[in-house]
């Protein structure tokens, strides 16, 4: 093309057809820039749930998933992390870029890409559209956020494109749709491949971009009208007062809303635990098995699946907040504090989806460049306070703190020390990533830039299969863990026989082990029944809610089983009930962030060493807390 | 090592970090490590572009640069190095 004449080292790729064998590809690649749609297309596609949120990093692995073509054949859909080029610079540009190159050890070459792009930017996103045809496979450009183009006024004549790229060109709408009928035909390989074109020297950006805007010119390119409110909620988000001030409000109303909001669901969530329990008593005939099921299982599992919908709250706010775009300016606004302690914004966004689970957000600093800056984001972490605690949390709060008004009607007592809670978590993981930072993990400072997502309206369908996805967790985690907790635990405390007879919870198994214990949690104000749920919480933190829940259905008996929160108030003090709440701020009590720290680092030398602060942190803070509280009380 | 940066600057190279809220500049060049310039490079930050300063975050850093109608936050740190052609916007 004009812009590249006399570039000696331009190339001309002949790309192979991909109509000449008799089916179209078998494997294909989904490929583009951050934040372009890649996985909301895969979705559509494959009718997979790979989570998608609006910020730049969302996917950070690849994802592998079956479209079935209205045709009736099979093709596997790879998705990949998103690239800027095939420079990658940070863990997940480097593994799309390995896959596309086949480098990648267990997956397959892909025989064809589907390159998506933003079509509301093109000629900036155009420039990643000569490095990918010259790797040589069937490509169709797709040209996504149809929608929004329109809506803002712009437009472009795809012939013309397809003319200028020597590839097939579509403009589609991953979200409602819009112009997959011929992403179904390139799979099928019936789209007519343009004759190909010189493209640009591949390594130079400013020539790549050159030609991007040349060809953009050359495709009858109008661009849309800015996004006028984003700019204006921007306005509103990153105002030097109005801004924090939101988001403080935000903060405080979704804290209150887990108090308040949820109770009526948790209500009938108990109720219906409460009358399936007696329904399953009643068919029973009494014995040993009755026993197991009613104190155990019941009991157990049931105490846990009361909290569903504070989590699935606290998940709907979450997901509003990724998906809408806010979290990109969060970040922008904590870099500031962030770089205090040595780290960069970048390193918000992971430690932001922590709230919800650690597991995710270690997974998602890959997005970090910097490999001392990845690290430490990694070790902090879990001390963002997880969905896992909140349980173990509420439970005890609302067993210890009375209601008050604290800010008026605005924030109660409860939900106020629910918030300090995760500000203590946020704190820990703040002052620890200065230590890591300045010992340790020393590095240079590396730049930030973060694109600043347009913000959009969550859907009502992404935000729904968030919460499908999230209860399906939950209920899985219920289902096998706390259950098969909750049957061992039952039996544990029940046994060795004596006479033939169960002997009382105290003289059994367990109660041997939580006594074994109880010296060592002593000074904390734990006594050998909450001992036996911290061993157990060692494998996910709200297994605790569900160990005490099966004890206190053992000591009561099936019929009058003891309120949780009742049974609480009898077996700690304050400075105990204190203790624990530090204490679960800061352990590490979770074998899947412990595994996935593990994968991440590559050894064991990082996740062991996390272990042992977080629980030596844990000890001396739950130590403090009893200690104080209880000399203030006397 | 602070005095070092105070040392100042000749007049004419002025950098991203001298345009006001709303204000724009073309970029000449990027003195930054090759590795960081290429990213910057790829996200829109090119010699010759036109780079209309926006909203910082509270405090004034980062800031929110807008090209190629993207809108990218930078820190003061990394902006300071973007520098700008002297002389007014040929396309303004």
């Amino acid at each position: 093309m004009s812009a590249c004449h006399g570039c000696p080292a331009s190339t001309t790729i002949t790309p192979p057809s991909a109509a000449s064998g008799k089916d179209g590809p078998a494997i294909v690649a989904i490929v583009g820039p951050p934040n372009s749609g890649k996985s909301t297309l895969f979705n559509r596609l494959t009718g997979l749930r790979q989570k998608v949120a609006n910020y730049p990093g969302v996917t950070v692995e690849r994802r592998m998933g079956v479209a079935r073509m209205p045709s009736g054949r099979e093709v596997s859909l790879l998705d990949l992390p998103g690239i800027y080029s095939l420079e990658p610079r940070s863990e997940d540009e480097r593994v799309t870029v390995d896959v596309l190159r086949g480098r990648m050890p267990g997956v397959p070459v892909p025989e064809a890409i589907l390159l998506i792009l933003d079509s509301t930017n093109l000629s900036r996103n155009l420039a990643l559209v000569a490095p990918v045809l010259a790797l040589g496979l069937p490509t169709i450009v797709l040209l996504n956020m149809a929608d929004d183009l329109r809506k803002r006024g712009g437009e472009l004549h795809i012939g013309d494109l397809a003319h200028h790229l020597g590839a097939p060109v579509e403009l589609i709408s991953a979200v409602d749709g819009e112009g997959l009928g011929t992403v179904y035909q390139f799979l099928d390989g019936t789209v007519a491949i343009p004759a190909s074109v010189q493209l640009p020297v591949l390594q130079n950006v400013p020539a790549c971009r050159q030609w991007a805007a040349h060809v953009t010119g050359k495709s009858g390119y109008r661009a849309p009208a800015p996004p006028v409110w984003t700019h204006r909620l921007d306005g509103l988000f990153l105002h030097p007062v109005a801004g924090p001030l939101v988001f403080l409000l935000v903060v405080v109303a979704v804290f209150q809303s887990i108090f308040t909001a949820a109770v009526p669901m948790m209500d009938g969530v108990e109720a219906l635990v409460e009358w399936s329990g007696r329904a399953v008593a009643g068919l029973l005939p009494d014995s040993a098995f009755r026993d197991l099921l009613i104190e155990g299982v019941w009991s157990g599992v049931g105490s846990v699946i009361v909290f569903l919908p504070q989590i699935l709250l606290l998940f709907l706010f979450l997901g509003v907040l990724e998906d809408s775009g806010y979290l990109a300016r969060a970040a922008l606004i904590a870099d500031r504090t962030m770089a205090k302690v040595g780290l960069q914004g970048k390193s918000f966004i992971p430690l932001l989806s922590a709230y919800a689970c650690a597991v995710p957000a270690i997974l998602s600093a890959r997005t970090i460049e910097n490999k001392r800056d990845r690290i430490a984001t990694i070790l902090i972490a879990p001390f963002m306070t997880c969905s896992a605690r909140l349980p173990v949390y509420t439970l005890i709060i609302a067993a210890f703190l009375p209601e008050r008004h604290l800010l008026g009607p605005f924030l109660g007592t409860r939900a106020g020390a629910l918030l300090g809670l995760y500000v203590l978590g946020f704190l820990a993981a703040v002052a620890t990533a200065r230590l890591l930072k300045s010992s340790i993990l020393k590095s240079e400072r590396t730049p930030f830039m973060l694109e600043l997502p347009p913000y959009r309206w969550p859907t009502l369908r992404s935000l729904g299969l968030r919460l499908a996805d999230r209860s399906k967790v939950f209920l899985r985690r219920a289902g096998t863990v706390i259950l098969g907790v909750a049957i061992c635990l039952w039996v544990l405390s029940h046994l060795p026989l004596r006479d033939g007879h169960f002997v009382p919870i105290r003289e059994s198994l367990a109660g041997a082990i939580g006594h074994t214990v109880e010296p060592l949690i002593q000074p904390l104000g734990f006594n050998w029944k909450i001992g036996i749920g911290l061993i157990t919480s060692l494998a996910a933190r709200e297994v605790i809610v569900g160990t005490l829940g099966a004890i206190y259905g053992i000591e009561g008996g099936d019929e009058s089983s003891v309120g949780l929160q009742a049974a609480l108030q009898q077996d700690l003090t304050l400075g105990g009930a204190v203790a624990l709440l530090i204490f679960f701020a800061f352990a590490m009590q979770c074998m899947s962030t412990v595994a996935v720290v593990r994968r991440e680092t590559g050894g064991w030398k990082y996740p062991l060493m996390q272990f042992l602060y977080m629980g030596a942190l844990a000890y001396t803070g739950a130590l403090a807390a009893n200690l104080l509280i209880t000399r203030w009380l006397a | 090592m602070s005095f070092k940066k105070r040392s100042p600057l000749p007049a004419q190279s002025r950098s991203l970090l001298e345009l006001a809220n709303g204000e724009h500049g073309v970029l000449e060049r990027l003195d930054l490590p090759a590795d960081v310039a290429r990213r910057l490079m790829e996200l829109g930050f090119l010699p010759g572009a036109r780079v209309t300063a926006a909203r910082s975050a509270p405090g004034g850093d980062p800031r929110v640069f807008r090209v190629d109608g993207v809108d990218i936050a930078l820190r003061r740190e990394t902006a300071a190095h973007l520098k700008l052609r002297a002389g007014l916007d040929p396309h303004a």
